[in-house]
């Protein structure tokens, strides 16, 4: 068998595969993040817990309701899109006017809610979630086996992240987003609904997490501490990446999955750490980010 | 200090001394512990205006070096403590100085990351003991008293909670002080005042960071073992809970935002179960959205007002 460095060809491609599907889930959560904080200049923290809900509501709506991984990719998003919905009518709205720091604090709070939760309800043991019939099994490229359903959950990442780049930046309704970004008050005065647009982006962003959630429920173990451990790698990501660009966080998303899975080839004990330790050199040399504009 | 804060210090001194005739030493060590760790918090939160969302680290740190100190390298007590403490004020040092290269948000995002590897750290280093935590660090003795014995730590960690709580006091009241405060109110003000900013940040972290390590060193004198949820995440949440329900920038609010969690958690804990987590939750909200000043800070408002009032 081929080697590279002392590690088998396929055991490399592997973890490099594993990596992209992690950089995959990196890339929507932190591009849902940027989404949210460019209209409403708050980090979502919530926006783990949010990841998590989505897997478990497609894991109940198997368990318990009978419906089937295709409907709930549908599904799944909807559901947590309006409970993101529900949380910027009920709580966000009110934290506009204040310090930043706050919403922060709030949906801090939300996502503790939201995790105990569903630790009362379901435990914290992991649910295993089989992978659909039409993606299981695998494409042999020759060189390797490439799962399906690790191919499906790049593909459809990617797509998802390309449409909101062409929503934002290619479309009418992009265009009054990006104009309430800039200048809130300007852009009411010509008669947009803004407020209706944080709404919509508020719930489109955690829609993001709950459909990165529902893709994430056949790859991972399902659990209520899914979405925590993973949200402050998300938060890693973005301070790496700065929060500027959509494309600029897709990138930063996926490039940190694969060097983190080709670290957990070479030096699996520091494979937690990598992204950390890469935010504190990004931190000394380039503190606004690789793609971001300081404030 | 002001004279109505130096006669509430000293009230609060003298319900100390006699608590523990009719309160569990113990559980009063605890909520001494945690109200250092929220008093040094506040000088961060209330007093700069920096939301450090990795304090736990320091806590957790300053925990580890402790028990290593007395378990492994046999030191005695007041030595354990200060390397514990100092390794604390070390950690916070690097953190510091990484963490406020960045604002705002960023920094709370920043600092939480930071923590998250150190906790990784912990949890595969081999001296941590990883799960299973630090178990069984001796006590030993100070000045010939025993410490095992429940009474005599108490009183140890009294004498540290009201040496802290006077120095943050004194700090918060320096022209050092003042300066933190400027930098909180307007940044680029103090800046163009000709204030070097980035020192004054990194200064108050790096006492911030030292003055949680020693609760962390205090606090496994106390429960004898260190743990890996010292420096969890959920900690650091939880200081901050203690400080925005006590009342940020207050002096006394996180002394009582860390009673009121504490004893919340004591009361709770075998009644709801995993519950207790959405509670905490709950309480964050309800803070955020009606009751943004805390205990403190609203009755201090409320008491204003009546004041006012009368005349």
């Amino acid at each position: 068998m081929t080697e590279i460095f002392g590690v088998p060809i396929q055991a490399l491609f592997g973890q490099l595969m594993l990596g992209l599907v992690n950089g995959s889930f990196y890339a929507v959560l932190s591009l849902g993040l940027a989404v949210i904080f460019g209209m409403l200049n708050i980090i979502n923290f919530a926006h783990g817990a949010l990841y998590m809900a989505g897997a478990m509501l497609t894991w109940v709506g198997l368990e318990y309701l009978g419906i089937g991984y295709w409907w709930m990719l549908l599904l799944g998003p909807i559901c947590v899109g309006l409970i993101g919905i529900a949380i910027e009518r009920l709580m966000l709205q009110w934290l506009y006017k204040l310090d930043h720091l706050y919403g922060l604090l709030l949906t801090f709070g939300l996502a503790l809610m939201i995790e105990g939760l569903f630790r009362d309800l379901y435990g914290v043991a992991g649910q295993p979630y089989s992978i659909p019939e039409e993606l299981s099994g695998a494409f042999n490229l020759g060189f390797m086996f490439l799962p399906k359903y690790r191919a499906w959950v790049i593909v459809a990442s990617l797509t998802v992240c390309l449409f909101t780049w062409y929503v934002i930046e290619k479309t009418r309704l992009g265009a009054y987003l990006r104009a309430a970004t800039e200048n809130p008050k300007l852009t009411q005065a010509f008669g947009i609904n803004v407020p209706l647009m944080v709404m919509l982006t508020y719930g489109f962003g955690v829609a993001l997490a709950g459909f990165a959630g529902v893709l994430a429920a056949p790859a991972t173990q399902i659990s209520p501490l899914m979405g925590s451990n993973l949200i402050i790698v998300v938060f890693a990501v973005v301070v790496i990446g700065g929060m500027g660009s959509i494309l600029g966080s897709v990138l930063t998303g996926l490039g940190l999955g694969i060097i983190e899975g080709m670290i957990k080839v070479f030096w699996p004990e520091a494979s937690a750490t990598v992204v950390f330790m890469i935010m504190a050199v990004v931190l000394m040399f380039r503190p606004a980010g690789l793609f971001g504009r300081e404030k | 200090m002001n004279r109505r804060v130096t006669v509430a210090y000293l009230i609060g001194l003298g319900l100390l001394l006699i608590a523990p005739t009719f309160l569990y030493p113990i559980l009063v060590m605890k909520v001494l512990c945690f109200a250092l760790f929220a008093c040094a918090f506040n000088l961060l939160l209330g007093y700069t205006g920096l939301l450090s969302f990795g304090h736990a680290v320091f806590l957790g740190s300053a925990a580890y070096v402790t028990g290593h100190a007395l378990k492994v390298w046999e030191l005695p007590t007041l030595l354990g403590l200060l390397a514990g403490t100092g390794a604390a004020t070390l950690l916070g040092w690097a953190i510091g100085s990484l963490a406020i290269r960045r604002q705002g948000i960023y920094f709370a995002m920043v600092t939480l990351a930071l923590a998250q590897m150190v906790f990784f750290f912990f949890l595969q280093a081999p001296f941590t003991g990883g799960e299973d935590g630090l178990q069984g660090v001796p006590r030993g003795t100070l000045f010939g008293l025993d410490l095992a014995e429940d009474i005599n730590l108490y009183y140890l960690v009294v004498a540290i909670f009201a040496g802290s709580f006077w120095l943050i006091q004194r700090a918060i009241h320096s022209p050092f002080g003042q300066i933190l405060k400027a930098i909180r109110e307007n940044e680029p003000r103090a800046i163009s005042l000709g204030y070097d900013v980035a020192k004054y940040k990194l200064l108050a972290f790096v006492l911030s960071a030292g003055l949680a390590g020693l609760a962390g060193a205090t606090k496994t004198l106390v429960f004898k073992f260190a743990t890996l949820s010292d420096a969890h995440w959920h900690t650091s949440g939880e200081v901050v809970l203690m400080t925005l329900l006590g009342g940020m920038g207050t002096v006394f609010g996180p002394v009582v935002g860390a009673t009121v969690i504490v004893t919340l958690q004591n009361e709770l804990a075998d009644k709801v179960g995993s519950l207790v987590t959405v509670i905490m939750g709950a309480i964050f909200v309800i803070c955020v959205l009606a009751f943004r000043r805390g205990i403190v800070g609203e009755s201090l408002a409320l008491y204003k007002r009546m004041i006012g009032q009368k005349l």
